[in-house]
């Protein structure tokens, strides 16, 4: 199993570098223009000194040199003098975004915390219900929980979270004034009060995200254990008497995790991406905020590193999730 | 004395209830609201408007515009003039002197040399400063005391309040950028996420794209103001969002750009939590009219000047375009309070407004079919006008956005009733405003017939908009295709007055200069007006003291907002 990660990780190399090199040309390739969206009044010849001063004027596959040194090199190096205080960082250039000619590293860090908050808890809340749910919708299939359920994950699945979000809006922020519609990234939870102000401006968004992925899974959830509960070794159980909560949660649902797990861990790096609409409708500003606004600014330094960021993690969880099959299932061995 | 008895109730009132609570920070704290979020706080590394604004919290100019479009001094003593002597005789020099009261928020003066210092760091070469449009025609800024500094231009400034005028160019602390100049100034990190200011307040904490945490500048020159104690700067979200928060949840006190249909606008102001205000700049959405060939077979001379164009040159067909448009529709489907209806290019300041072009406000399609009927243009057996094997059909592009796709809908709808066929494209406006001359679909290839867009100038002076449509300035293969002309106008009599208003300094003749200038362009119809496009922002019904500003940043004066009780 671990000379399996380590193959597994060397073969990601290549496959990083390739994507690396598809997105940069990609986003180049791509019309569009880092000085469109300033007001007209600001003259070419200006805007041409703007481009030269972002580095435009080189050609690209020095740009992508240039990219691939401060990503692998520098922010790296910026990184170790930073935690160990050691600076062996010097003056070397950092990846700078060109909105806000600050590191794009930086400000992705600043953006993390929100988004693994509410994306991140939506996430979990979405798995505590779904799982269940998904349970006792196969045990009495076509029942009148069952009937409920299909219902309700159809509606989360199939309603927008533009329109899901802006309508608990209109219900709870305007009418009834009971949350906030507007997330403050400022506040700092330090005594109970704060914290109840936290969970309030979350109660929202999370709602809303929690929905939209317990529809998903708990479909999957269902799927997996009526596939299951049709077995032999199910019936066998039951004729053995077994009762039914462990034949249900102890053979069943260990047997039927198994897809829902990779589904799971697939959606993971989905997390890390933020929820670009919901985050928009709740002004949440996480990661996926910041993609959108530097995709319509133009911000190529800032797209390409968050994207190559994401592509890490769908890589690294795809592996997490075949290492959890293994772990959940004997029978599969990687050898 | 029966008149001025009021006004000096009036201002004992004012003075007696502004001692009675002169207190800095006494109101607490405010919440304003960007949907675009700013990215960064020194103006001349951005040019957003958005970044613009949230800057002038903390940073200020020498003058500015305020809400009637007249100059009044800022952080200067007074505006130079050449009848106060400040402007020398053959305008080619203006010397500015700094208030006496002035220290930056980290407590230190502000001297001379900071001014000297801030023209040098937009005048670098090297630092892609986006402000240097303000500095045109700068030779030399030099300190010639503590308090004085002078400007001196290469040629005679009939106008010259560009350099530290306005939101775009204001004053920055050498200490802190000294070292921050040329090719390095992206990389201050710091000093531009948190510059040191003369403005109302100072920055707490900077979140780039997110929000902006502030406080009262305690070394700030009023020491009643400002009245309240921190603000913070939220952006993010779409407008719709920012003007439920103000008028229906009342989360926040200012909401900026409130671009919304007009019965959504009107719907949350019925919330009675605040208020929407509107003001009117320069801003024009127009059509461009292509006076040369755009067609696909002639290569690289596509859309320049060697080719005419086969159905735009007629004049007549221009006029019956502009006649054929019912402007009062467009305003009330697309802009409503934001919007007016208007025949000129210059809609403001008023000394500039030209009164000549009015006509265009009532829609004409039978005179426009007239119009064309006398040109020898005669509908053919597909209703399409044609004249000598060339038919009215056009190709008309703009940016994508839903008013624009609107406005073309219906236009394209008017323009069939006078027998042109239309074709209706839309572009990214990303690539329609971008510059980048390998793309075919830039407004400055314009390789259509006719365009759309929304333009204006900053502050009251219209001389180098009005001096973008002469001959030679319209974009090129052998300029890359840069340039402002962009309907390839080129007339030797505009060109004439365009060299005159360069040598005018007297006010009144300038204007009657550019009064000329616009009622030549319209008249022409090279440029077909259709809204004179406002500012909509919504406070809240407790903020006092908002005066919203089209010719400068609309925080300009939150020194003086306060809290109504």
């Amino acid at each position: 199993m671990f000379h399996y990660t380590l193959r597994r990780l060397a073969f990601a190399i290549p496959t990083l570098l390739f994507i690396s090199v598809i997105l940069f040309l990609l986003l180049d390739l791509a019309p569009g223009d880092p000085t469109a969206s300033l007001p007209l009044t600001i003259p070419l010849e200006v805007r041409e000194k703007i481009r030269l001063s972002l580095g435009l004027g080189e050609p690209i596959h020095i740009r992508y040199a240039f990219w691939l040194k401060q990503f692998f090199v520098n922010e790296p190096l910026h990184l170790i003098s930073s935690l160990t205080g050691f600076d062996v960082s010097g003056e070397r250039l950092r990846v700078i975004s060109w909105q806000s000619r600050s590191p794009v590293v930086d400000i992705v860090l600043e953006r993390m915390p929100q988004t693994l908050w509410v994306v991140g808890l939506s996430y979990v809340v979405g798995i505590l219900i779904a799982v269940p749910v998904g349970i006792v919708s196969a045990w009495r299939s076509n029942g009148w929980f069952d009937q409920i359920g299909t219902f309700v994950s159809m509606v989360g699945f199939s309603v927008p979270t533009f329109f899901s979000g802006v309508l608990l809006i209109v219900i709870f922020s305007v009418h009834l004034g009971w949350f906030p519609s507007i997330y403050d990234t400022t506040h700092r939870v330090t005594d109970l009060g704060s914290f109840f102000h936290q969970i309030r401006q979350m109660v929202l968004p999370v709602s809303v995200l929690a929905l939209y992925n317990a529809a998903q899974i708990s479909r999957f959830m269902r799927a997996s254990t009526l596939d299951n509960l049709h077995l032999d070794y199910v019936r066998t159980a039951r004729a053995k008497g077994m009762p039914e909560r462990r034949v249900l949660l102890v053979h069943v649902l260990r047997n039927s995790l198994g897809p829902v797990v990779t589904v799971i861990a697939l959606g993971v790096p989905g997390i890390f991406g933020g929820a670009i609409i919901t985050e928009q409708v709740f002004k949440v500003n996480g990661l996926g905020h910041l993609l959108i606004t530097a995709i319509q600014a133009n911000d190529l330094p800032m797209v390409q590193t968050l994207t190559f960021i994401f592509a890490v993690l769908i890589i690294l969880f795809n592996l997490v999730a075949d290492l959890l099959l293994g772990i959940l299932d004997p029978r599969i061995r990687y050898g | 004395m029966n008149r001025i008895l009021p006004v000096i109730l009036a201002t004992a009132f004012i003075l007696a209830s502004a001692t009675a609570k002169a207190e800095r920070g006494r109101d607490g704290h405010v919440g304003i609201l960007y949907w675009q979020a700013p990215s960064i706080l020194n103006p001349y590394l951005s040019g957003g408007t958005k970044d613009l604004e949230a800057a002038s919290l903390i940073l200020e100019p020498l003058a500015r515009h305020d809400e009637n479009g007249t100059l009044v001094p800022w952080l200067a003593e007074g505006v130079p003039t050449v009848t106060n002597g400040g402007v020398s005789d053959d305008l080619t020099t203006i010397t500015w002197t700094l208030r006496d009261d002035l220290v930056w928020s980290d407590g230190s003066p502000v001297t001379s040399a900071d001014v000297v210092f801030t023209a040098n760091y937009c005048l670098d070469p090297a630092g892609g400063c986006s402000g240097l449009t303000q500095f045109n025609d700068v030779v030399d800024v030099e300190a010639v005391d503590e308090r004085i500094v002078r400007i001196t231009f290469g040629v005679a400034k009939p106008y010259p309040y560009g350099p530290f005028v306005g939101a775009n160019s204001p004053i920055l602390q050498k200490a802190q950028f000294a070292e921050c100049t040329g090719a390095r100034a992206p990389e201050c990190t710091d000093a531009n996420f948190n510059p040191i200011g003369t403005g109302p307040f100072r920055v707490v904490e900077f979140r780039s794209n997110d929000v902006i945490s502030l406080e009262a500048n305690p070394h700030y020159r009023d020491p009643s103001k400002p009245a309240f104690a921190t603000v913070t700067l939220k952006g993010g979200g779409d407008a719709a969002s920012a003007g439920r928060a103000v008028l229906e949840t009342g989360e926040f006190d200012y909401a900026w750009n409130l671009q919304l249909a007009p019965d959504v606008l009107e719907g949350m102001q019925d919330a009675g939590l605040g208020v929407v205000v509107s003001g009117f700049g320069t801003l024009v959405e127009r059509l461009i009219v292509n006076l040369t060939d755009p067609s696909p077979g002639l290569g690289d001379e596509r859309s320049t000047r060697t080719h005419p164009h086969p159905v735009l040159s007629d004049q007549a067909i221009r006029k019956a375009l502009s006649m054929a448009i019912d402007r009062e529709t467009l305003v009330e489907i697309g802009y409503g309070p934001a919007g007016r209806t208007t025949c000129n290019i210059v809609p403001a300041p008023a000394p500039y407004t030209s009164t000549a072009n009015d006509d265009c406000l009532v829609q004409d399609i039978d005179g426009a079919n007239r119009l064309l009927d006398e040109a020898g243009w005669l509908p053919g057996a597909d209703g399409i006008r044609q004249k000598d094997g060339a038919r009215l059909s056009i190709v008309y592009q703009t940016s994508t956005n839903a008013v624009r796709q609107d406005f073309q809908a219906l236009i394209k709808h008017w323009w069939s009733r006078i027998g042109v066929e239309t074709e209706l494209r839309n572009i990214d406006a990303s690539v329609f405003f971008g510059g980048d001359p390998g793309n075919p679909d830039t407004y400055l290839k314009f390789l259509a017939d006719i365009q759309m867009y929304a333009n204006g100038f900053d502050g009251t002076d219209p001389e180098p908009y009005l001096a973008s449509w002469r001959c030679g300035n319209e974009p090129r293969p052998d300029t890359q295709w840069q340039g402002q002309n962009i309907p390839r106008y080129c007339n030797a009599t505009y060109d004439a007055l365009v060299d005159e208003m360069a040598r005018t300094g007297e006010p009144d003749e300038r204007a009657r200069l550019g009064r000329m200038m616009n009622d030549m362009l319209m008249q022409d119809h090279v440029l077909i007006p259709l809204v004179h496009r406002g500012r909509v922002s919504a406070h809240s019904a407790s903020l006092g003291g908002v005066l919203l500003n089209t010719w400068d940043s609309e925080l300009w004066n939150v020194a003086d907002w306060y809290r109504i009780r």
